[in-house]
């Protein structure tokens, strides 16, 4: 695509303002793993964001942050020990441990957090998981390929359709089977609606985390009209068990498209309103800006992936370095931001939205008519799947999200994983991203990285 | 510092107050689900089958198969029904997109209150619910949406042109990787088992095709069967019939299956794979008359279980209708053979060319064996008796097969005409095509039958395979006389027939008489079924036997007759084919044992 193509594109959708800058990081990785060669280690006053990030990222630090505490006294903050975490002397009465959840309004899912606080400043945080474990990777080995189908899925609850989708794919892959053409269409459609529905709730999710409800109220009205889409497309709301291997399991139901097409319409409005009432609100801006902010340097060193890294002005995508199904037949531009604090990964989460409408459209103007959406597969209760494995990756709302599967030949999967984008964001990256951040903020800043923890315990 | 717009621009939010809410005042009431909801169950009680895939594909364990008052059992249908339990099931309706029938399906209802927790344990169709006839929901979506595989591999084929005038075996058989995809589309419901007369467990050895266990599959077939290199290949297979993926598509080619395994095994591994011995410790002695089917495969469980078997036969070798009867390019003998051979080599002493009645009497074997079985088949053609069926080239076609499979030369004129609608007309028509296309290089055959196409007993692929050899096939028409001039049969003189059975299912013909043809001809053959014959039942032990009042022998459950000692099965009490001969036979053989231990009476 040319240039000026790309800027067309984003300037229909954004004007000029919200152009994203011209991204830095277009390239994966390796460009910036030398700027910051102790920061992983967190080496001397080690993990106050910015100081640790070497050049570039300090640039973006002093540049744009206003309200993460200058660097203190080193006996405020305990000095880390060998490993790179902090050293906390609980006997010396000047740290406070407290935990954040599992049952908390401002924690995503039942994960909780760890906190040693030193007045209301994070000194230490540790992440906890293991209050939603299912055992779903082990449930597989003993399903039938079919039925691992409406399984899977409640590996990510709220975006369920990124599970049904790489499983199937996966399956495909390892029998040699290909969906035909309409179901790979379809199969977009639903893989968008399920970004969009889940945007709609992180987008003004957001500003509630910072105690700015009614977004949140208006988000979910339109979440719900996407919500009646699915109904409609695929027999559910939430679990949509829409994607098998083989393809999926209808056609676009009559008037469909049009339907579609006016709710999106919904969705640019939606999308309006919100950006006067959050992203252009004084009090949103202050607790927003600066706050969270993740250095570009950590992206590949913490495996950080989709709005988290594409913020930090990553331009990465799954759906464009590694084209699945028929995405390399849509028009569309990454949003791709500098600076990945929180209110620049709700504007980047903002901007997809609108992009994910953008191209929800073009899809429905492209699904043939004809056409068959489900290729034949063997009997579901007998099919053995050749031996073999693959890695199957899509890009979800919240990055790259893919399947491991391993088959030795049998009926039943011997080993299916999922790799989830929250692992590394929910874990090592949010223990080290809430050190020297005001507890108020813990919430807001889990939520500004999409962790979803059903998608860390399988 | 914040701009003054970024103060002012959030209190747009007061526009909604000129809004209409967008809230349902009622959901409850104002909000169906969508016209593909996958809501409640529903079922279709009269077209489900209790096939069972619906319990099978269920990956939370929610439906189980239950017995209920209000179906029952018969032959392709289970008798059971799917529950299902709502504290288990997650909707997603793989259930109703794998159901054999389409029986099953979800309504778009998804509100149900109720203060028992049991009430969410029903079985749908039976249990009345609101939404029985509600019509939207989930169903199998249409047309190319399967889960399984619809149609069937297909039989490699000799052509027409190959097989015109030879009687090497049309079917060729599975190769491994057919065998094993047509294995792979049994839902493993068992109706097939249920069904089948001898009760083999197919889906157990359709299974060890899937697993490539030949040899399991092998005893299995052998535990309810021990022909099955013929069964393999002629069987009337009436498992198909109740197969449940014949409900929407083609049932699974079980016959051909079974004859992969049996195939798979040569004839010197026997021993090896069934590990069989006959361990003769029993004192008592049987006699079995006849060597079809019946004969040898209660031979076969009686010597297992340890007694003397002494088999007598009239013919100079065993196989009774399967080797005088079924042609070759059906059942070619070496198959016949392999299975034959098995069984006599299990210790099975045999008399051949030896006619009870004529050469032996019965009283006599009753004097020398403590309990005789009899198989004598039905070996008798009945004929028309339209004027003119006297004439010496009136031909019965079981007696021109017998004596063509005996190797005896057979007359074979230009141009045949053969009564009949059946398998056995199909059988004796394509011999002779065959025989007339090698003697003059083309057929000339008319082949007519009482019953019009869509009701000829003979099987379709009978009738297109005759075709296909070039047989004058003319279905619908009443034999009225055959024309003789001068002693030299001329053809045959037919009329239109309107309908073969009364309303009662009585044979009862009815004609259009200003309808006829004449089908020309100088050799005329009937093959209007077989009767039996059974003049070797002496006077004192007819008497001591229960008739019907339409003259058919009475036995018990196990084959038995009024004259204790003496069991009669196959042909002349069931069937008549194969597969109820050999299951006939196991059960014979069972009632023997059990006779002779004292357990079983007539009654
Ligand atoms: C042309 C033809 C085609 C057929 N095709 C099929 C088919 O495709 N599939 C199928 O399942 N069935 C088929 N059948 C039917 C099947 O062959 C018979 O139902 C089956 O063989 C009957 O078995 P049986 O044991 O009762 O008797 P038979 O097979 O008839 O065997 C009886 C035996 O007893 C012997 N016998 C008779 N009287 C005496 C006596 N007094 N003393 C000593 N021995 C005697 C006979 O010689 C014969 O060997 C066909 C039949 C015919 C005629
Ligand atoms: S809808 Fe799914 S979970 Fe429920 S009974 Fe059917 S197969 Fe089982
Ligand atoms: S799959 Fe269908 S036909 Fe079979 S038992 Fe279930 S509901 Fe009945």
């Amino acid at each position: 695509m040319t240039m000026k193509k790309k800027n067309d594109i984003l300037s229909r959708l954004f004007g000029k303002e919200h152009r994203p800058q011209e991204n830095k990081h277009n390239q994966p990785a390796d460009a910036d793993s030398g700027k910051s060669s102790d920061a992983g280690k967190g080496g001397g006053t080690g993990s106050v964001p910015g100081s640790d990030s070497g050049a570039s990222g300090e640039a973006h630090y002093s540049d744009h942050n206003h309200n993460i505490a200058p660097d203190h006294t080193e006996d405020k903050y305990p000095r880390n020990g060998k490993d790179g975490k902090p050293e906390v002397d609980l006997s010396s009465g000047k740290y406070t441990k407290v935990w954040q959840g599992p049952n908390h309004p401002g924690v995503t899912g039942n994960m909780s957090l760890e906190l040693t606080i030193c007045g209301d400043e994070i000194v230490d945080a540790k992440t906890h998981v293991g209050y939603l474990h299912r055992g779903f990777e082990k449930l597989f080995e003993r399903r039938l390929y079919m039925q691992v189908m409406p399984t899977c899925l409640r590996m990510c609850v709220p975006e369920s359709d990124t599970n049904e989708y790489v499983f199937s794919e996966a399956v495909e892959e390892l029998s040699g089977i290909e969906a035909p053409e309409k179901a790979k269409w379809l199969r977009m459609l639903v893989l968008e609606m399920s970004r969009l529905q889940m945007l709609l709730r992180v987008v003004p999710g957001q500003g509630g985390a910072f105690g700015l409800g009614i977004g949140v109220q208006w988000g979910m009205y339109v979440r719900e009209l996407i919500l009646d889409l699915f109904e409609e497309l695929t027999g559910g709301r939430i679990y949509h068990m829409y994607m098998l291997p083989g393809g999926v399991r209808g056609d676009l139901p009559e008037g469909f498209r049009e339907r579609a097409i006016k709710t999106m319409d919904e969705v640019y409005r939606f999308a309006q309103r919100i950006d006067d009432v959050m992203f252009n609100n004084s009090v949103f801006k202050k607790r927003a800006t600066g706050t969270g902010y993740i250095d570009p340097s950590w992206v590949d060193r913490f495996g950080i992936v989709g709005p988290n890294a594409r913020a930090a002005g990553y331009n990465r995508d799954v759906r464009k370095d590694h084209p699945y199904l028929l995405y390399d037949q849509l028009e569309w531009e990454v949003p791709v931001l500098e600076k990945s604090d929180v209110y620049t990964r709700a504007r980047i989460r903002w901007m997809d939205m609108q992009v994910t409408a953008d191209l929800i459209k073009q899809i429905l103007n492209k699904i043939p008519e004809k056409g068959s959406f489900k290729a034949p597969t063997p009997n579901a209760l007998n099919w053995r799947i050749p031996r073999g494995e693959t890695y199957v990756k899509a890009e979800a709302s919240r990055g790259e999200f893919g399947y491991y599967v391993v088959s030795d030949g049998s009926a039943y999967p011997r080993r299916i994983t999922l790799r989830g984008p929250s692992y590394t964001h929910a874990i090592a990256l949010l223990e080290k991203m809430l050190i020297r951040t005001n507890i108020a903020d813990v919430g807001a800043i889990m939520v500004s990285l999409q962790t979803c923890p059903p998608e860390i315990e399988r | 510092m914040s701009k003054l717009k970024d103060i002012l621009s959030p209190f747009t939010a007061w526009n909604n107050l000129a809004r209409d809410p967008v809230t349902i005042k009622d959901p409850i009431n104002d909000r169906p689900g969508a016209a593909r909801y996958r809501g409640f169950h529903q079922n279709d009680i009269e077209k489900c089958i209790g096939c069972g895939a619906c319990e099978s594909i269920c990956e939370t364990g929610a439906i189980r198969m239950v017995e209920v008052d209000e179906v029952e059992t018969k032959e392709g249908d289970s008798g059971l029904r799917p529950e299902v339990d709502y504290g288990r099931c997650c909707f997603c309706a793989l259930c109703v997109d794998i159901c054999s029938t389409g029986s099953l399906t979800l309504s778009n209802e998804y509100i149900w209150v109720d203060e028992d927790p049991e009430a969410f344990t029903f079985v749908p169709g039976i249990d009345k619910k609101p939404w029985d006839n509600n019509q939207d929901g989930w169903k199998k979506p249409e047309p190319d949406y399967e889960l399984n595989i619809k149609e069937r591999v297909r039989m490699p084929e000799m052509q027409a042109e190959e097989r015109e005038n030879s009687f090497v075996e049309i079917v060729k058989g599975y190769s491994r990787e057919q065998a094993i995809a047509e294995a792979d589309r049994c839902i493993d419901c068992g109706l097939c088992q249920a069904t089948c007369p001898a009760h083999m467990d197919i889906p157990d050895y359709i299974r060890a095709v899937r697993e490539e266990n030949l040899k399991e599959g092998f005893r299995i077939m052998y535990k309810t069967n021990p022909l099955p290199e013929v069964c393999g290949r002629i069987c009337t297979h009436k498992c198909e019939d109740v197969c449940a993926m014949g409900h929407r598509g083609d049932p699974i080619a079980i016959r051909w299956l079974k004859r992969y395994i049996a195939d798979s095994v040569d004839e010197n591994e026997y021993q090896e794979a069934l590990q069989q011995e006959n361990p003769k410790d029993k004192d008592k002695s049987i006699a079995i008359v006849g060597a079809g089917p019946t004969g040898l495969s209660a031979a076969y469980y009686l010597a297992l279980m340890g007694y003397s078997v002494k088999m007598f036969e009239a013919q100079p070798r065993a196989g009774g209708m399967m080797r005088y009867g079924i042609p070759e390019y059906r059942l070619p003998y070496n198959a016949l053979d392999q299975d034959i051979d098995y069984i006599l080599s299990l210790g099975v002493d045999i008399q051949y060319n030896t006619r009870v009645g004529k050469d032996i009497t019965l009283d006599a074997l009753h004097e020398k064996y403590d309990s005789v079985l009899v198989g004598t088949g039905l070996h008798a053609g009945k004929s028309t008796r339209i004027p003119g069926t006297d004439h010496e080239h009136v031909y019965q076609a079981v007696d021109l097969l017998r004596e063509f499979s005996k190797g005896n030369e057979i007359p074979i004129s230009e141009k045949i005409v053969i009564i009949g609608g059946g398998n056995v007309a199909m059988d004796i028509t394509r011999t002779l095509a065959r025989l007339q296309n090698q003697k003059y290089g083309q057929v000339n055959i008319t082949t007519t039958s009482l019953e019009t196409e869509d009701v000829m007993p003979a099987d379709q692929e009978e009738i297109d395979e005759a075709r296909e050899e070039k047989v004058n096939l003319k279905p619908g028409w009443g034999p009225q006389k055959i024309e003789i001039e001068n002693n030299k049969i001329k053809g045959l003189h037919v009329q239109r027939c309107l309908s073969v059975f009364d309303e009662n299912g009585r044979f009862n013909p009815q004609f259009d008489e200003s309808q006829t043809d004449f089908f020309e001809g100088d050799m005329l053959i009937e093959a209007i079924g077989q009767g039996m014959d059974i003049s070797y039942l002496s006077k004192s032990i007819r008497d001591g036997l229960d008739f019907t009042q339409r003259g058919r022998l009475v036995v018990n459950d196990y084959f038995q007759s009024k004259q204790e000692w003496l069991f009669i099965g196959g042909d002349i009490i069931q069937g008549p084919d194969v597969i109820h001969g050999i299951a006939n036979g196991h059960k014979a053989a069972r009632g023997i044992d059990m006779y002779l231990r004292g357990d079983l009476r007539y009654e």
